[in-house]
This record gives C-alpha cells, structure tokens and sequence, in this order.
C-alpha cells in the first residue's frame, strides 16, 4: 500500500491460558487458548486471522484489547509495552484501538439510542464540548453510510437492520479516531447479501484512514478481497503466515491445505464427489497433543518427529512462514 | 391431480402459511408450488426472512400458534397430506415419511437423556418398537452418520457440535423416510465440519435413496449437493432450475445479483452486494417483488409476474422470460 513499514503492534511469544478449578479452589489445569503467538502488524495494512472456533483467535482479539491479562509474553502497542501501563494508560490505549464486535445486536446497549450509543466514547474519555461531539457523531455517520444522521440518531438498536446496526457498531468504534481496528467476526451474524457491503465499509475506512485492522473470521474465501495478509491459527497457535494471494496459491502447512480443500466454491460438480477431510477433530487446548498440534489428524506426519518436537516457523517463500517440519530446510 | 407410478415423490401447490401479527399479517410463505422427484435433493435459497423455514413448517404441518392461514395442496405418493386428518398424518407422515432436522437442533438435545435413547425415540413413538430393538436399529444409522456406537451411551454434552448435528441427523433418518428436510444444517459449524456433514449427507442420499430439501442462505454449500435449486424472495419462488443451469448460468436478476454476491476462493471475482432490502412482509408491493432493487426493472414490473417456464424444465418468475423478449 504505501512505503511506510511503521510497526504498529508487536507481539512476542504471547500465552493467555485460563485457569480450571475444581470447587474454585484446587487448581487442577489451564486452557491454553492463546500458547506462544508472535507477530507484528504495520501501519495501514488488514491482517485476516482465520481459524476454527476454539482455536484462540477470539481470546487472542481480547488479548490485544486489554480485556484478558496475558499469562505471559509481551504486546507493544506504538512501541510501549501494554503490560506496564497503569488504569490511565489503559484508558488511553483503548482510546487508540476500535473493537468490533460479532453480534452487533448484543453489542449496543438496547436503552440507548443511536446518538447517546456514539456520544458514549467521548463521554468517556471526555473529548469536546456538545457541539463539537455532535459533529463527530453526524461526521462517523456519514462515514459508515447512516446518511441522513438525522434518521438515525433517535433510533434504538432494535429499530434498525442487522447491517445498520453493525455501522453503529463501526461507528461507534471510530469515535476517538483509533490507529487500529479489531473485529471479531464482523460479519458472520449478518445475511450474506449484506456481509459483503459491511465488509467493504470497514475496508474502504482501513484504506483511507490508515488503519491497521485486524480481522477475525473463519471464512477463508473473503479475504483475498478484504485483507493483504492471513495469519492462519490452529489449536492457541498460528501455523502459518503469509500475504493473501500467495496463501491461496501456495498453501503450505497441511492444515492450511485442508481448510481450502474443505471450502466449496457455488459449483454444480461438487454434488458429484467426495470432500478429502482430515480425521478426527480440533483437539483440547487443556492437554494438547505434543509436538505439532495438528500432527494426529496430519496426513503428512513424520514420526518420530513432529510428535516430538514443537516446529519452529521455517520460511517456504519470502515473507511466508510455517510452522511445519516439511519445511525444514 | 394425483400422480402415480411416477418419480414423483411430493407434489405441492398453492401452498400458503400467513401469520398473524400484532401490526398485521405476514405472508411468508405465499402461493408456493412446486415438485421433488425420488432421490433428489432440492435446495430452497433465500434470505433470512423469506419463507423458506415457513415453508418447511407447513410441509410438515406444524405452524406456529400465530397462524393464519395454512392452506394449500401437498401429494406424497400420490396421497393427498393436507387433507389427512390430524392424528393419521402423525401416524403415517410426519416422521415415518417425512422427517425434518430444525434449524439449531443441535442446541435441541435433551440434555439428561443418553443420546442413543434420543435418536432411537422415534421407532418407539412411531413404530411401537420395544426400546431394544429400537436401539439395535438406531446402531446401524449411527454408523451410516459416522458416529462410534459407543458414543450412543453418552450425553450430548459430551459430544462436540459436530457429533451433534450428526446425532441429529441420525434421528431424522432413523424411520428410513422417503423425504428429510434440512433447515441450515451446517450454518454454526466449522469449516471443515461443515464440508464432512455434506459428505455424509452425500452418501446417504446414494445408500439410502432418500430425497433431500435443503434450506439454507448458503450458496457455495449448497452446491455440495443440490439436484435443484428453488430460490425463494418475500415469500415466493423466483426460480426453480436444475442445479448446473442455477449456478452457472442464473436466469432470475435476484439470482444473478445472488450468485454475484458469493465471495469465490478459487476465482478473483470481487463479490458484489445487492443493494436495498427486501419488502416489508406486512406490506408486499402489488406488482413483482424484487423490483425494487432490479437492475434489468421496466414498466411490466408493476404486475406481479407468474412462474414462467423457459428451457422446458426451469421456472422463472420475471416478465424479462415472457414470450419474445428473452429465450
């Protein structure tokens, strides 16, 4: 997109478990949603996290968001360390990222309406006088296309579509001008003709504000067109990483390969064969399998090997990584 | 018309069910008819909001309390449903020939009742079989849906959604019906569960012979298994075409916007979203219904238009087919 390679945030080697008590008091394991993540995201660009449910990415977009302390590793957002700020550097933090969220319905308080729902974030964080909020209410209406405001702004949640009421939702998520974006799942709650049009809402406003986004979903066929990398995630690890279309072109860790195989594009052959599907299911993030998460289900499994050892990301391409031991140079 | 020796499975016509509203009636399903041969599977597409789990319902009689109208004609074999009454058609139809897996059925499971017992239930209830001769049978479809038979001593808590909707599917073919109804059957599943419940269905409809309506909102899946593809719009067929001639050539402007619309993993075609929303269901337009947001609307549009057959076997609900404008 621009030249600009500006790091916006930096994960290293992040676990959020949660701890299992028995009668809350013996400690008797932790789910290990988010074991061991890194990476970065720049300045401008949309990053599509893909994976299964119960793969982490929606504790790893929580994570990010402050709302879950991690168990251990670092997030530095615009070069500070978030573990080491205090209530008000929260408070400011989450003022610099807009979240998404999945249902939009459940998401906006049903009391509220559509102007109290935006003034909300500024109240807040205390940004401006009345005039000046009523202007950047009207101003991120006409942002998300809730043109005319003046239709909106006395609705409540449930006077509006699901797509209008996940513009309020985006709306409502770039009041204090963020420098990055989080959606979780923005669009897997709506009808299909309408997933589209909110899809290229959120990335028409990433391309003119610079945003970066990160965006969450399970859906691998939309994001050649609403994102230019794809961090693919299985069991609290991402497996591989790459740009878009060199993903879908090269896929090379074989749960990736898997996922695509398993996509159906609308085409009348597909009634007449059979979908190849790797065995078994997702396994539990309370005892992992050991080695490489994916090797039990993995048609290509070396033994002796991926069993054994956790691989590290080997790099198949430039700027594409897999964390597969086929790749072992 | 009664049809016999045919391979005509289900006949319907005229088939409406209007609700009850406090704001008014709500026609969701509106003047349906249409047909399913022996082991064919018909996938009824639409927006949320279309009618077509309405449809599902009056098929197999069971409309809401709010019902206002549920009328219509249905042959099954030959045999007039509708008109049965209440207590043979339960004997006879529901569940022996047509079954029906609820959307979110999953979810539906009673939880302190073993799995096995659940899905073997409707021998019992329906066939008056003993429990164990029921569960002895429920066995062999367990298999047939890929679950290990001794997760049928389990509860369904203890099986992952996958397994779920599989049970549940296990429950809807139990009876060996001609016809099962699908509503969404793989809208909250994972990727790859989603792509190994198709398989199962898949092969079921080769080792059973059993016939299939599919409703959903997803195109791509369902073409995993579609014969026919009937598209529903405010409570009406826009168009019934086989399977090839749906997805690769849309007849309909609703279905070329739709088809327009599914993002593509194996092709860079920018998907396009339909403007404007479908009508209000209190309040329908009096002519065609999409016209609202047709690319291809004129001044014929202002008269709803009827099912049109074009190509011998497709129907299609727009003035464009009428004779002499379009082939």
């Amino acid at each position: 997109m621009t030249g600009d390679n500006e790091i916006v945030v930096s994960v290293r080697d992040l676990h959020t478990w949660f701890e299992l008590r028995r009668w809350g008091i013996v400690r008797v394991g932790n789910v290990r949603a988010v074991d061991g993540i890194s990476f970065d995201l720049k300045r401008g660009e949309s990053v599509a996290f893909v994976g299964e449910s119960g793969c982490g990415k929606s504790t790893l977009a929580r994570t990010l968001l402050g709302l879950h302390i991690p168990t251990s590793g670092k997030v530095f957002f615009e070069g500070i360390n978030m573990q080491e700020l205090d209530r008000k550097g929260l408070l400011d933090y989450r003022a610099r990222v807009g979240f998404v969220q999945q249902d939009p319905y459940g998401a906006l308080p049903p009391f509220m309406d559509v102007r109290r729902i935006l003034r909300e974030p500024l109240i807040i964080h205390g940004v401006g006088d009345r005039k000046e909020q009523e202007s950047r209410i009207r101003e991120s209406m006409e942002d998300v296309r809730l043109s005319p405001p003046e239709e909106f702004l006395h609705k409540f949640p449930h006077m509006l579509s699901g797509g209008q009421q996940q513009r309020v939702v985006i709306a409502r998520a770039l009041m204090l001008k963020p420098s990055m974006i989080i959606a979780d799942e923005p669009v897997s709650m709506l009808d299909a003709s309408v997933r589209v049009e909110i899809l290229n809402l959120l990335r028409n406003i990433q391309k003119t504000r610079q945003l970066t986004l990160a965006f969450i979903t399970h859906d691998l066929s939309t994001v050649r067109y609403f994102a230019e990398r794809v961090f693919v995630m299985y069991a609290g690890r991402i497996v591989e990483k790459s740009t878009v279309d060199n993903l879908l072109e090269h896929p090379a860790h074989p749960y990736t390969r898997a996922l695509l195989d398993a996509l159906p594009d609308p085409d009348p052959e597909n009634a007449a064969r059979m979908r190849e599907l790797p065995s078994g299911e997702p396994p539990s993030l309370i005892d992992p399998p050991s080695g490489c998460r994916f090797h039990p289900r993995c048609p290509h499994a070396i033994k002796g090997l991926c069993e054994v050892d956790i691989p590290p990301d080997f790099e198949p391409g430039e700027g594409h990584t897999a964390a597969c031991w086929l790749h072992r140079q | 018309m009664p049809e016999t020796l045919t391979d005509t499975l289900l006949r319907v016509e005229g088939l409406k069910l209007h609700y009850r509203t406090r704001n008014g009636v709500v026609r969701a399903v509106d003047d349906v008819s249409f047909d399913i041969r022996r082991n064919e599977a018909v996938v009824v597409l639409g927006e949320s909001g279309c009618g077509k789990s309405s449809l599902a319902k009056a098929l197999l009689r069971i409309p809401p309390r709010n019902t206002q109208e549920c009328s219509g004609k249905v042959w099954l074999n030959g045999t007039d449903i509708m008109g049965m009454n209440e207590e043979k058609f339960r004997k006879e139809v529901r569940w022996s020939e047509i079954s029906m897996v609820m959307q979110a059925a999953m979810n539906a499971l009673n939880p302190v009742v073993r799995v096995g017992e659940q899905v073997a239930e409707p021998l019992c209830l329906h066939r008056g079989w003993s429990s164990e001769r029921a569960l002895k049978h429920a066995a062999g479809i367990f298999s047939l849906v890929g679950i290990p038979n001794d997760f049928m001593r389990r509860y369904p808590f203890e099986l992952s959604g996958g397994m779920r909707q599989r049970a549940v599917l296990a429950m809807a073919l139990v009876t060996e019906p001609s016809l099962v109804i699908l509503d969404e059957p793989t809208s909250a599943l994972d990727v790859l569960t989603q792509a190994n419940i198709m398989n199962v269905l898949k092969r079921i409809k080769r080792e059973m012979g059993t016939s299939f309506i599919l409703i959903t909102h997803d195109v791509s899946t369902s073409s995993e298994i579609a014969d026919r593809v009937a598209l529903m719009y405010a409570g009406q067929l826009v168009e019934f075409s086989n399977a090839d001639d749906f997805f690769r050539n849309p007849a309909h402007p609703y279905s070329r916007l739709l088809m327009a619309s599914v993002p593509r993993l194996r092709q860079v075609i920018r998907p396009e979203h339909i403007p404007g929303q479908p009508p209000s269901m209190l309040s329908v337009p009096e002519g065609c219904r999409f016209a609202d947001r047709c690319p291809s609307r004129f001044e014929r549009c202002v008269k709803n238009p009827d099912l049109l057959k074009i190509n011998g076997d497709r129907e299609v609900r727009c003035w464009l087919y009428e004779k002499g404008l379009k082939s």
